[in-house]
């Protein structure tokens, strides 16, 4: 009797994780797909589920309709550059809010706490205005130096910092390691679920996005994968949407690459955590 | 190898003073022992040494130098803690090592100590693994190897066994002892076992409410206590307490082991070489082969031990008699021990006190 009720409980359960999972999975699907029609099946109604051809010329009119080489590495200089800044600023100042008495603690913390509220959408113009100053528009900098710290990645560190207990980084320091030191090599590797999941997250954002690079660069060759990809809808007027799924694929290839590489990682961490 | 000396040492935190005012030497290459009641400042003293707290007020020297502005790494002390404190993302390897890179050694020189002493505690098997993959008995070794590694000039532990089994307790502490003839390094121990500080310590400091009480060798400190706190503190079953015969200012102690315990029936004669009190036993514990008498006489609750042989019920009217040598005289007011030649047990219980 009880035996039943569960099985009966676990089947609903699985039939709402599958319906939650096709809803996120269904876009990724017809992406896939409408990337490999030619251009009458993708306007045809009723719409077709499956290719009639597999059309992979698609990628190569997108791939060759801009300088696609200079996208990807711009991105991912962009990304990657912003995700060490971040570690850069954010490891120590997670580690002095978490384990530091000094004045004016909290107070700062708070105004971290409130950076973390505010959209890049409420202060690009001054930010605009002053990497205009400094003649930094359209290089990479205006795309990295305005995210060089994340409130978000402060929050998350410190909380995780100040789980280690204090006895461990005590006995570091009796083991005459520097401040840095400790932070470094005891204290970051202690927080490396944290910081997986904090760097997948500031990665994948960066990576995908359109909004601060459609504001600081006008030129190829500072110019990010979304936006690239973005002209080249400009560049067909909209119409060539199997062209421009093929590029979104081209887009989100590399991080379905490091999921599905980093995954045992991801997994660990999170277990680890859990522990 | 160093001596340490606190000199006026005090600790406040939030304007409340909890060690107060310590003067105390620790001899060369001397088993150290702090032991007293939870909260009494052991750990923050032996802290202190250390260098992971600031002492508010005072000196501390080790080995002839001031310490009070070192940090703790530049100290030459080395600290086992309670919870052992490892890199629990290290191997043990790393974990030992951790402390001999962080003073410039290379490489290969950190190999040789370090195998060299996971040799010494029997860690040789595990070198690779992780702190979590070992039990609580090789973790402690690992803390141990870590300390030792360094070959530093004091140990600092903070109760470092009290987290394992009562048999891996007693293995550990001989092994501890025996590490310490062997290294001939000072060593400073925290406990509040008073039993672990009778057996390891070779000098015990024995503190209350962050003050020093005494400061002798184990037996010392068990035959000749110098105040009330001290004598009911160190031994088990505590030092039993009476009032003195005549004199209201004072009070006499003895240890339930020195008294002997008789039938009522059995005829007493009070005698200028002996206490006599009569009461009944309350109740009887035996434990293997000593026995524990609670017996309550016309001067208070009274514990009396003996040996197995003849066990008197519970209920029985006894007379405890404690031979005059075996009697401490306390001041009432300030606990301090009246010393034999000055007590005067014999005049009061002359003086008709025999009960
Ligand atoms: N960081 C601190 N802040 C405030 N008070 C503290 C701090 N550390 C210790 N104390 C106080 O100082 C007193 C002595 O503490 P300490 O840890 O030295 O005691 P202890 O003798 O080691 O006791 P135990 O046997 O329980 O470990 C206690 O009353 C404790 O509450
Ligand atoms: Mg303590």
């Amino acid at each position: 009797m009880r035996q039943a009720g569960l099985t009966a409980w676990k089947t609903v359960e699985w039939l709402l994780l599958a319906a939650v999972g096709l809803i996120f999975v269904f876009p990724f699907l017809w992406m896939f797909l409408t990337a490999f029609k030619t251009m009458p099946e993708v306007y045809q109604f009723p719409p077709t589920w499956w290719p009639e051809s597999w059309q992979f010329q698609n990628f190569e009119i997108a791939w060759s309709s801009g300088p696609f080489l200079t996208y990807v590495w711009n991105s991912f200089l962009v990304a990657a550059g912003i995700l060490v800044l971040q570690l850069l600023t954010g490891v120590p100042a997670a580690y002095a809010f978490a384990r530091y008495r000094f004045r004016g603690r909290e107070a700062l913390f708070g105004l971290t706490l409130i950076a973390l509220m505010i959209p890049a959408q409420v202060i690009f113009l001054p930010v605009y205005v002053e990497m205009s100053h400094w003649g930094l528009v359209n290089t990479l900098w205006a795309l990295i130096l305005p995210y060089g710290a994340s409130a978000f990645g402060i929050f998350l560190l410190r909380q995780s910092f100040m789980q280690v207990p204090d006895e461990v980084i005590e006995a570091a320091r009796l083991d005459n390691a520097s401040e840095w030191k400790i932070m470094w090599t005891i204290m970051v590797p202690m927080a490396k679920p944290v910081l997986v999941t904090f760097g997948l997250f500031s990665f994948i954002y960066h990576w995908n996005d359109y909004f601060w690079p459609l504001i600081m660069t006008n030129s190829n060759e500072v110019r990010t994968l979304p936006i690239g990809i973005s002209m080249l809808k400009a560049a067909e007027g909209g119409k060539l949407w199997n062209v421009i799924m093929a590029g979104n694929m081209i887009l989100v290839l590399p991080i379905l690459a490091i999921f599905f590489f980093a995954q045992r990682h991801i997994i660990s961490a999170f277990v680890y955590q859990s522990k | 190898m160093a001596k340490v000396v606190l000199k006026q040492v005090t600790k406040e935190f939030n304007g409340q003073q909890v060690v107060k005012g310590l003067d105390l030497v620790i001899p060369d290459g001397s088993f150290t022992v702090l032991v007293g009641p939870s909260g009494c400042g052991k750990s923050t003293t032996l802290r202190m040494i250390a260098g992971l707290e600031q002492a508010t007020g005072g000196e501390i020297l080790i080995g002839e130098q001031p310490v009070n502005d070192l940090p703790p790494g530049k100290r030459d002390v080395a600290m086992v803690f309670q919870n052992y404190a490892l890199y629990p993302t290290m191997s043990v390897y790393d974990n030992i090592s951790y402390g001999l890179r962080n003073r410039g050694y290379s490489k290969k020189e950190c190999q040789v100590l370090v195998e060299e002493i996971a040799e010494v505690v029997g860690l040789a098997p595990y070198l690779k693994r992780k702190p979590s993959q070992l039990s609580g008995g090789q973790r402690q070794r690992v803390a141990l190897a870590r300390a030792m590694v360094k070959k530093p000039q004091v140990f600092l532990m903070d109760e470092p066994l009290s987290n394992l089994d009562a048999k891996l307790r007693n293995q550990m502490r001989v092994e501890l002892t025996s590490l310490h003839k062997q290294l001939g390094s000072t060593f400073i121990y925290v406990t509040h076992d008073q039993v672990e500080a009778m057996t390891m310590g070779d000098q015990i400091v024995v503190m209350n409410e962050g003050q020093i009480m005494q400061v002798a060798a184990p037996m010392d400190l068990y035959q000749e206590p110098d105040n009330l706190f001290v004598a009911q503190f160190i031994g088990s079953p505590a030092m039993n307490i009476v009032p003195a015969a005549e004199r209201e200012d004072q009070v006499w102690g003895f240890r339930p082991e020195k008294a002997l315990l008789r039938h009522a029936g059995v005829s007493s004669v009070g005698h200028a070489d002996a206490m006599d009190m009569h009461g009944h036993i309350v109740s009887r514990e035996i434990l293997g082969s000593d026995t524990l008498y609670h017996v309550e006489t016309d001067k208070g609750r009274v514990v009396v031990k003996t040996d197995t042989e003849s066990l008197l019920d519970a209920g029985s009217a006894v007379h405890v008699t404690v031979p005059l040598s075996s009697i401490y005289v306390f001041d009432r007011a300030t606990g301090k021990r009246i010393a034999r030649a000055e007590n005067g047990v014999r005049q009061q219980i002359l003086a008709g006190g025999v009960v």
